[in-house]
């Protein structure tokens, strides 16, 4: 079975229970019904906040978190079913069950070992993601001696000398330490070991955002070689949007747990339509001091909510300046406004 | 001649460590004068945090200033003990650090931090000092001060804090406020919220800022004047039109074309070659050579000299040494003088009329030719 995307997600939850009282625990809703889809050799950029939920998207889409609903699919196949999707036909209709609610999908959960060979994951701080007492050679041989994917110890090393070649690290690297390496190297050993196993898809958590602004281009331009060569997908979760942008063909925002708007980079960097987006993109420091002298920013008043304590309606509303009474009475869906260009708002 | 708020002269900074010694900050000069925002670019490891806390005299105990001058209204702050340089803190100029999660003390509450401050530095009561930890509060943008004054740090928000210490650095109304990385522990609408207050107060009090940081849009954001360091070292200074739209120095340029823009957003990177350079064991010449792809030989040999490459722009590089040539030519055809010309160029004529560089006005010895 295969489909026109690699990875699917569909209406995904994460909750983690949290203590308020003596017995008491209160679901806070790190990831609250996010929905999209990845096509081979795509990358999706995903940005928001601190605290938005935008790691665990990743880490939980890769079943590092067992998440609490929705579904989750690979070409095609559901690794994951929470159990609570609601069945649709052909058409997108949802299916009726025979006493009038809606048909849910069955409860699945396979072995992600076989999965783990096609999607793999790329940290954010190279600093604590490597092993500090195993050699280069070791942490990139890892994800092979896991799935068993030499005959031999001289097919292992030329394996691995060929990871490193790809990354740009020399062959006399093999037999250092992590702690040898400067910042960007040492992210180049994380996407080699995350590269090991031939995967299709990477999440990429904040992959440049420890490194400094010469030695991220570097890298940077290293996830978009790669992704010619291999035609991996990448997940690019980061907080810096002039860098998303550049790598994204689509990005997504989010606030809060949920999706606020989703579009082709372009189309949403030109063009944004929900009034976070806006504020967020009006926000980043323009590395060019005429038009930040000229532009007219979007200052947002106060912090970002609680998560434990979220506004009903629209979780933006409470500093977002057009919000009306609707947005605090009911949640806005994600809505095609044209050109699969998806934004959560009442505002029209 | 006017005299500057803050003069820095041949800084050096250096830590002593058991790889020897680490010499952090290499001959940096600068001036800032009252109401100037100065922007202090680099990347980890450039030294423009250790030239920040070699101002306040804050440095790590194996750290110690090792030459130069840092003048304040004239005055050598280098030469002051312990007592004058505590008095030098917070009143006449004060420092904003990076991280507001570990910076304010956890076991205090934000109200006696802040007026320690004030009861430091000036003769208030308690009481005064109470109300003007409101006023300062208030005037930073924190929502109802009376209340947080008795709340402790891990109650508020990440920007919430940050507030709080920029209330606390202006506790006693300082001349020059340095920022080291204030918003890069920040989300981008929390820095936005920061960043505009800074300007806000800065044209309200109409204080000094040196704003210490890698994020070129916060430089171009925020600043007047921006010096760009690497390996201790200015290589370049200038406005910020300057520094944005006529970059002179090859590591300012790469820099610039190692950002992704919202233009050019889909154009490939351009990324410096090589890795940041380890300060344990700089190379003979300019601190950038091994990354430079115009590096020549004289680059590998001695540091190059600061000129002038416009108006209140200087850049530190040999290309634009060689290129003054040129100037040195088109000065002797107006009929200055070689001694003149040799002083602003650098550059004089040999026996054979052959034109050729003196190291010499570059403060070292020597004749050298230019080759790749």
């Amino acid at each position: 079975m295969s489909s026109e995307y690699l990875i699917e997600v569909e209406h995904l939850k994460q909750y983690f229970p949290i203590r308020t009282g003596f017995v008491k625990t209160t679901p806070l809703k790190a990831v609250d019904d996010i929905s999209f889809a990845i096509k081979p050799g795509e990358t999706l950029g995903l940005v928001g906040e601190s605290g938005c939920g935008k790691t665990t998207v990743g880490r939980t889409l890769l079943q590092l978190y067992r998440p609490t609903g929705g579904r989750v699919k690979y070409d095609g196949e559901v690794i994951f079913d929470a159990g609570d999707v609601p069945e649709t036909d052909a058409s997108g209709e949802v299916k009726l069950g025979s006493d009038g609610k809606p048909l849910l999908s069955k409860r699945l959960s396979v072995n992600m070992l076989p999965y783990r060979k096609k999607m793999q994951m790329v940290f954010q701080d190279p600093y604590s993601s490597l092993n500090p007492r195993m050699t280069v050679e070791d942490i990139i041989g890892e994800p092979l001696d896991v799935h068993k994917l030499y005959a031999n110890k001289a097919e292992r090393r030329e394996k691995i000398l060929n990871l490193m070649e790809l990354v740009g690290l020399n062959a006399e690297h093999a037999t250092r330490y992590a702690h040898e390496f400067s910042g960007g190297q040492r992210q180049r050993i994380g996407i080699a070991r995350a590269l090991a196993v031939d995967p299709r898809f990477i999440v990429c958590d904040e992959p440049v955002s420890a490194l400094d602004v010469s030695i991220q281009a570097q890298v940077v331009n290293m996830f978009e070689d790669l992704q010619q060569k291999l035609g991996v997908a990448y997940l690019f979760i980061a907080h810096d949007l002039l860098v998303v942008n550049h790598i994204s063909d689509r990005i997504a925002v989010m606030y809060l747990g949920k999706m606020m708007e989703m579009a082709d980079s372009d189309e949403l960097m030109n063009n944004p339509i929900h009034p976070y987006t806006q504020s967020l993109l009006s926000a980043v420091p323009l590395p060019d001091p005429k038009s930040a002298r000229e532009r007219q920013r979007i200052v947002l008043e106060g912090d970002v909510p609680s998560p434990l304590n979220m506004p009903s309606g629209c979780p933006f509303r409470t500093r977002c300046r057009y919000a009306t009474e609707q947005c605090g009475a009911q949640r806005p869906a994600l809505t095609d406004r044209g050109n699969g260009h998806m934004v959560a708002c009442w505002n029209k | 001649m006017s005299e500057h708020l803050l003069s820095v002269k041949n800084l050096h900074t250096s830590f002593t460590t058991d790889n020897g010694q680490v010499h952090a900050v290499n001959g940096v000069s600068f001036d800032l004068d009252a109401g100037k925002v100065l922007g202090i670019v680099g990347e980890s490891g450039s030294g423009k945090s250790v030239t920040a806390y070699s101002i306040m005299q804050i440095l790590a105990e194996n750290g110690s200033i090792t030459g130069g001058s840092i003048e304040y209204k004239g005055e050598d702050i280098t030469k002051w003990n312990r007592k004058q340089m505590s008095s030098f803190r917070g009143k006449c100029c004060s420092i904003i650090f990076q991280d507001p999660m570990t910076s304010l003390n956890p076991v205090f509450s934000i109200g006696s931090q802040l007026q320690e401050a004030i009861l430091l530095h000036t003769d208030k009561t308690k009481a005064e000092a109470r109300e003007r930890s409101i006023e300062l509060l208030k005037l930073v943008g924190v929502n109802e001060p009376a209340k947080r004054i008795k709340q402790y740090p891990f109650e508020l928000s990440g920007g919430m804090r940050q507030r709080v210490m920029i209330a606390m650095a202006l506790a006693c109304e300082p001349d020059i406020l340095i920022a080291d990385e204030p918003t890069t522990a920040l989300d981008v609408t929390i820095q936005a919220q920061i960043l505009e207050l800074m300007q806000d107060l800065q044209k309200k009090l109409g204080m000094a800022i040196i704003m210490v940081t890698h994020d070129l849009g916060v430089i171009a954001t925020m600043c007047d004047e921006i010096i760009v360091m690497y390996g201790g070292r200015v290589c370049e200074r200038g406005t910020a039109d300057h520094i944005f739209y006529e970059p002179a120095h090859e590591y300012t340029k790469g820099l610039l074309r190692s950002i992704p823009n919202v233009d050019n957003a889909k154009e490939r990177l351009v990324p410096i070659a090589g890795n940041p350079i380890n300060l344990l064991n700089m190379p003979a010449g300019c601190a950038f050579c091994s990354r430079c792809d115009k590096a020549m030989k004289i680059c590998l040999e001695a540091v190059p000299a600061e000129r002038p490459v416009g108006k209140d722009h200087l850049a530190s590089c040999w290309l634009n040494d060689l290129a003054l040539q040129e100037k040195a030519e088109t000065l002797t055809a107006e009929g200055i003088p070689a001694e003149k010309i040799q002083e602003q160029t650098g550059w004089k004529k040999d026996g054979n009329g052959e034109w050729v560089y003196d190291l010499a006005s570059s403060g070292q010895g020597g004749e050298v030719t230019f080759e790749q």
